[in-house]
């Protein structure tokens, strides 16, 4: 139950929708977006979270687009996580999004909720972040598409009265070589200790540093994680540990955990010294995984 | 559609086949209009928070926690609660192999079995497992829930 | 037999699937008001200011209480104010209350009471407390009333304090060659039954105070509201509906008493309280938590020769239930063994935490997961086999329990046995511990356990038959339906006494204490016992009026006659007879003349022959029975990472006699599952402050499907001779032996002793590697 009241509005456009933000804003009614709904009400309810109004984008067409065109997946920011699920057109993206509450949730849960949600784990952002995609997001001054790594640091950063429409992902990464893993702190319920997502692509770089390795062989392991810290990510540096073609896998490992941002998540899900165990038993088990892949 | 603040607004919720007008606030959750103004008591609240599944209800053939919507979200839906099930072969297996014991999960248990019927009528185990982690048992192990599930979802192949 | 034992399905499972069984929070009714509280964020602190005024200033606030001193509560000690007046003991504990036109009303009012604390010490854990220079939770122990029997230690924390002193330890440990020592501890949890607790109260204009109450203790809410605020306590009504689950937590009275203050403050209006999830979790009383220290000693045939043992129980800021909770814990401090030489103290401690309510098995998964998990650490330094060692020592008929009473067949059933089919469930000769692949093993662990029911001496239980005019009998007794099905069993047990079909016979579920007789409280798996003995006694009343009147009208003596199938008839002669529905309501002789009239039937128990014990040794009879079980795990553990999934999970049991085998299987199964859940996964956080940090079923996480194991379960029936058809409580038995059973097939599995809660893999991993290795 929560406990203020609020406006209502669901606007059918875009355009309608940023120019109300823009009202309500300038009435100081601390206006926020609607997807899913799902967090603003649960944090609503314990008050954590508190605003007049509401806009519910829920019937803003664009925000519902579910579609595979030539070269790209288009997937709107109000698609509820099972049908994502359902549809399947990025597996990697599936399997992450499976693991996130549960399936009922799932089914109000959106994909734009999710990321630009304030519980930190935002797990929907990883396999974006580990494949070309792109974020089209709505403002007072119109619409703008932008690489994720631009806009992606820890949260989405979306200026006051911008909301996220679709995200955006190339065609050709949709079906990598891939892992998904998420470690909790006791069986299969509850928020993660880490998921750490990771995929197999193919190396533009490959080519000119070439020597003698044959082309197949070199393949370059993206990866990102959430849980370990208070903020989901990928890091160029640890990248570039699992991906020294002449260390061990041990070392590439062990290279890496000495690498982890700081500071790692200390909560009663789980300690820091704890984590860092548990997160390079999941390095191990995701590079031993993708080398057979 | 837009509402004020603080006005409450009359409107039409379709609930089991019916048409019902409540009075609500565009902050009102759907699980308590259920409750409170249409007296629809089957769905039941144990945290109000998403958590526990207790509460939920069928909109348009998907299973959703109703403390987790807004009663306005729910407008111009085909809202199905526990009340709106009548003799269907989930309720008489959850009787038949005592699924239950206190009962008060049992609601919300069945309305997700019931739609997880609908649309998998031959659910894998894996399915299966999916779709009912999303709602808390206290009383049983789970074990005759499974065994009333499985006997309706065999009994369609 | 013709009923007892078969799986007949429960009266309200129509209700219940049709979503029209009610609870108390489904009780909606206009002109009523709402409760919520004000809870305290801190674990302990002096409250220097309380300011309602923008509270006050929402329309539809009809009254706040807050910073009054109402009279203090408690069922052992009366220590606890129903609302915190000048400090707060324990984060979560009522500061205040709104009263209001709606929920939201009441809710918005209440996040606008500024309350400012000054935060004291915590008292963090049950060991902390025990220290000599720890902060001391209630200053003045010795002003508060307290019943007899109960030993609060003034100047410590220490609420009570049992001991058990059973043969000579000096000999005990001359007789000792093998000796282990280990230190257990484990933090509080909850019974998180689905249903939130709910009261409705009113006060009459004839000052009857009307509860409503999602409760198993109907009366004890009459008793204590009479107790605490000297109200007439025929004036006094509770009503119970069905209940959402209660394991114990339902057992304490403390919303009722808000509820009644709530009302009184707006004049006796109609008042709700529900609680929220979070105030359910930790405001309302939790599951105990315990910290011990134990010392076990045997000769090298393995048999047992000494046992000292130190239980400090967690009761939390207040006592209430916690002191008998510990008391519980003394009684049976042991596995169900010969033991000859025992010392036990056990404490119930003041800490900052919440305070404990029951939880199934009160008090005994606790001690049992530190009992045979040093059984474990015993035959491992021994190198017997586990299931060996228990063997050697199970109780027998002629040993003495540790407050010394002699036990027999009937009292305490058949420990080898259980322990034996145990062993071939669990394929126990094919080894217990197996290497499956590279990084994984399957392990199995067991362990036995013991339960006696240490409730109130004079405990009783009274139940009324009536009938319809066709014959069919309706059921009125004071048992609470939490889901235990006990009414049922209760319809189940007549119907084979009258030899009748058990779809002629109606049970009132819902309780009402000015209609219902009185059932002690439903707790402690008494109903089908202390009730079945009741209701035997009720339907023997029924016999013999039949049979009275029958041998008037058919002229017979009455010892001729026999009931049954709807008829009083002669026994040597069945076609003569009386049809029952004819004179239930009294015979009618064809000239109209009547005689008889309606036939009641009443019938009660008492508990026989238990005692107060010892002070000084404990010595006495804790209680009717035990019921004693074994009980194992197997599970796949992985050696790299220290995850595991439980495979199986197996109990044998000795309940003496099914009455109803799916309701008996059910009973066991959820207690399983709720036993590894506790173990495996559930605990409240406390932070350095005592705050706690997982309030939520998100937070705090019970078992879900699919991540439950195989069930296995078999009976053993080693009837109980007062008990009705035999048959023992066995309500909590599933639950008591899984974590030590979990534990000790863990602590096989990693080669490292496990002897803390909840097993998850991070204590794995600390107890093996994480004090040392910070090199990552
Ligand atoms: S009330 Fe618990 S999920 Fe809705
Ligand atoms: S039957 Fe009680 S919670 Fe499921």
């Amino acid at each position: 139950m929560i406990p203020f009241n609020f406006e209502y509005y669901k606007p059918s456009s875009i355009h309608e929708a940023v120019q109300l933000f823009q009202r309500l804003d300038t009435e100081e009614k601390q206006p926020i977006y609607y997807s899913g709904g799902t967090e603003i009400i649960s944090l609503a309810r314990i008050n954590i979270l508190y605003t007049k109004a509401i806009i519910d984008i829920k019937s803003i067409p664009e925000c519902n687009v579910l579609h595979l065109e030539k070269d790209q997946l288009v997937l709107g920011a109000c698609l509820p996580l099972t049908e994502i699920e359902e549809s399947n057109f990025y597996p990697l993206l599936t399997k992450t999004i499976q693991e996130i509450a549960d399936r009922t949730a799932r089914n109000k849960i959106t994909i734009g909720g999710n990321i630009c949600g304030q519980i930190f784990y935002r797990e929907a952002i990883l396999p974006f972040l580990i494949s070309n995609s792109q974020v089209v997001i709505a403002g007072i001054h119109g619409i703008k598409t932008m690489p994720i790594q631009q806009v992606f640091h820890q949260h989405l950063h979306l200026k006051k009265g911008e909301f996220l429409v679709q995200m955006i992902t190339e065609k050709a990464d949709l079906h990598l070589p891939f892992i998904s893993i998420k470690k909790r702190q006791q069986w299969d319920t509850g928020y993660p200790l880490i998921t750490v997502t990771a995929a197999k692509k193919p190396s533009s770089s490959f080519i000119e540093n070439s020597s003698n390795q044959s082309l197949t062989n070199y393949e370059r392991i993206q990866i990102a994680f959430s849980g370990l810290n208070p903020f989901p990510y990928r890091s160029e540096e640890i990248e570039r540990d699992l991906n020294q073609q002449h260390l061990s896998l041990e070392q590439k490992v062990d290279l890496a955990t000495s690498h982890l941002p700081e500071p790692i998540l200390d909560d009663f899900e789980g300690s820091a010294q704890y984590r860092k165990f548990v997160m390079k038993n999941t390095l191990q088990h995701v590079l031993s995984t993708l080398e057979v892949q | 559609m837009s509402l004020s603040e603080g006005m409450k607004h009359q409107f039409y919720l379709n609930v089991n086949q019916e048409e019902r007008s409540v009075v609500i606030s565009p902050s009102d959750i759907l699980l308590s209009v259920l409750r409170e103004q249409l007296g629809l008591t089957g769905s039941k609240p144990g945290c109000y928070n998403g958590d526990c599944g207790a509460c939920t209800i069928d909109i348009n053939g998907t299973p959703i926690k109703s403390c987790l919507m807004l009663a306005i979200e729910a407008i111009d839906k085909n809202i199905t609660t526990i009340e709106g099930l009548k003799d269907t072969p989930i309720q008489k297996s959850f009787v038949e192999h005592f699924a239950f014991q206190c009962g008060y999960c049992t609601p919300g248990f069945i309305m997700n079995c019931n739609a997880l019927i609908q649309k998998h009528p031959n659910a894998s185990d894996e399915v299966i497992e999916e779709w009912l982690e999303s709602n808390i048992c206290r009383c049983t192990g789970y074990k005759e829930i499974e065994e009333a599930v499985k006997s309706v979802l065999h009994s369609n192949k | 037999m013709e009923t007892i034992g078969k799986s007949i399905i429960r009266k309200e499972a129509l209700d219940k699937v049709t979503g029209t069984a009610k609870y108390t929070s489904d009780h909606l009714s206009l002109p009523m008001l709402h409760a919520k509280m004000v809870i305290s964020p801190y674990a302990h602190a002096n409250i220097t200011h309380i300011d309602l005024s923008e509270a006050w200033k929402i329309p539809g606030v009809r009254a706040i209480l807050a910073g009054e001193k109402f009279p203090l509560t408690g069922e052992e000690i009366r220590d606890r104010p129903p609302i915190a007046y000048d400090k707060v003991r324990y984060c979560g504990e009522v500061v205040a209350v709104i009263v209001a036109d709606s929920p939201a009303i009441a809710k918005r009012a209440s996040s606008l009471i500024k309350v400012n604390y000054e935060p004291l010490p915590v008292v963090n854990s049950p060991n902390q407390a025990y220290e000599n220079n720890a902060p001391v939770v209630h200053e003045n122990i010795d002003s508060y009333e307290r019943i007899k029997n109960v030993y609060p230690e003034v100047n410590t924390n220490i609420a009570n304090r049992t001991k058990i002193r059973k043969g000579d330890m000096e000999l005990g440990w001359q007789r000792t060659e093998i000796v282990v020592e280990a230190d257990f501890s484990f933090s509080p949890s909850d019974h998180a039954a689905m249903e939130t607790r709910c009261v409705i109260a009113e006060i009459r204009e004839d000052e009857t105070v009307v509860i409503t109450s999602s409760s198993q203790s109907p009366f004890m809410i009459k008793k204590l509201l009479h107790v605490y605020f000297h109200i007439d306590i025929g004036k006094i009504v509770v009503n119970v509906p069905l209940v959402g689950g209660a394991y114990g937590g339902k057992a304490s009275v403390q919303l009722e008493l808000i509820a009644y203050l709530a009302s009184k403050a707006v004049h006796g209006r109609k008042v709700k309280i529900l609680n929220s999830r979070e105030e359910d979790l930790i405001t309302s009383p939790v599951h105990i938590g315990l910290d011990a220290t134990i010392k076990l000693g045997c000769s090298r045939d393995g048999v047992l020769q000494a046992a000292e043992i130190l239980y400090l129980f967690d009761g939390g800021a207040y006592s209430d239930k916690a002191v008998d909770i510990s008391r519980a814990g003394a009684v049976d401090c042991t596995g169900p063994y010969r033991i000859n030489n025992i010392q036990c103290d056990a404490l119930c401690m003041y800490t900052n935490h919440p305070y404990a309510a029951p939880f199934r098995g009160f008090g005994h998964s606790e001690v049992m997961f530190v009992f045979e998990r040093t059984m474990d650490m015993l035959a491992k330094k021994l190198k017997m086999d586990p299931i060996e060692l228990r063997l050697i020592n199970a109780i027998k008929p002629g040993d003495t329990t540790p407050t010394q009473l002699a036990v027999n067949k009937s009292n305490v059933g058949n420990v080898s046995e259980c322990i034996l089919k145990l062993k071939k469930i669990m394929n126990w000769d094919e080894g217990s511990i197996k290497q499956v692949s590279n990084t994984k093993v399957r392990s199995k662990g067991i362990c036995c356990t013991w339960k006696n029911s240490t409730i109130d001496p004079d405990a009783s239980s009274g139940v009324t038959l009536t009938f319809n005019p066709d014959g069919s009998i309706n059921i009125i007794s004071g048992v609470v339906e939490i889901g235990t099905g006990t009414k049922s069993v209760l319809a189940q047990m007549l119907a084979e006494k009258l030899k009748m079909d058990v779809r002629q016979i109606y049970v009132q579920m819902e309780v009402n204490t000015k209609s219902t007789p009185d059932h002690w409280k439903t707790v402690s798996s008494r109903g089908s016992f202390m009730a079945g003995r009741a209701l035997l006694n009720a339907a023997d009343d029924i016999i013999r009026q039949l049979k009275d009147l029958t041998a008037c009208i058919l002229r017979c003596s009455k010892v001729d006659l026999e009931v049954g199938l709807g008829k009083v008839y002669l026994k040597d002669t069945p076609d003569i007879f009386l049809n029952i529905k004819d004179i239930c309501y009294g015979y009618m002789y064809p000239n109209g003349n009547a005689i008889g009239g309606q036939i009641i039937g009443r019938g009660t128990y008492i508990q026989r022959r238990v005692t107060y014990l010892d002070p000084e040794t404990g010595a006495g009879n804790p209680g009717p029975e035990w019921t004693v079980a074994a009980q194992g795990i197997e599970l796949e553990f992985d050696l790299l990472d220290y995850t595991y999934n439980v495979i199986r999970a197996a109990t044998v049991v000795d309940v003496g006699k099914v009455l109803n085998e799916k309701t008996a299987l059910g009973q066991i199964i959820g207690g399983m599952s709720m036993g590894i859940s506790f173990a495996g996964r559930e605990t409240f956080q406390f932070d350095q402050a005592g705050r706690i940090l997982n309030p939520q079923l998100r937070t705090y996480r019970p078992l879900r499907y699919g991540e439950h194991p195989k069930y296995e379960v078999e009976f053993v029936e080693t009837p109980v001779i007062d008990g009705p058809y035999g048959a023992r409580s066995a309500g909590e038995h599933g639950l008591i032996g899984m974590p030590a059973a979990l534990a000790n097939s863990l602590s096989a599995a990693a080669e490292v002793d496990l002897n803390q809660l909840p097993l998850i893999p991070e204590l794995i991993w600390k107890t093996k590697e994480g004090a040392v290795d910070d090199s990552l």
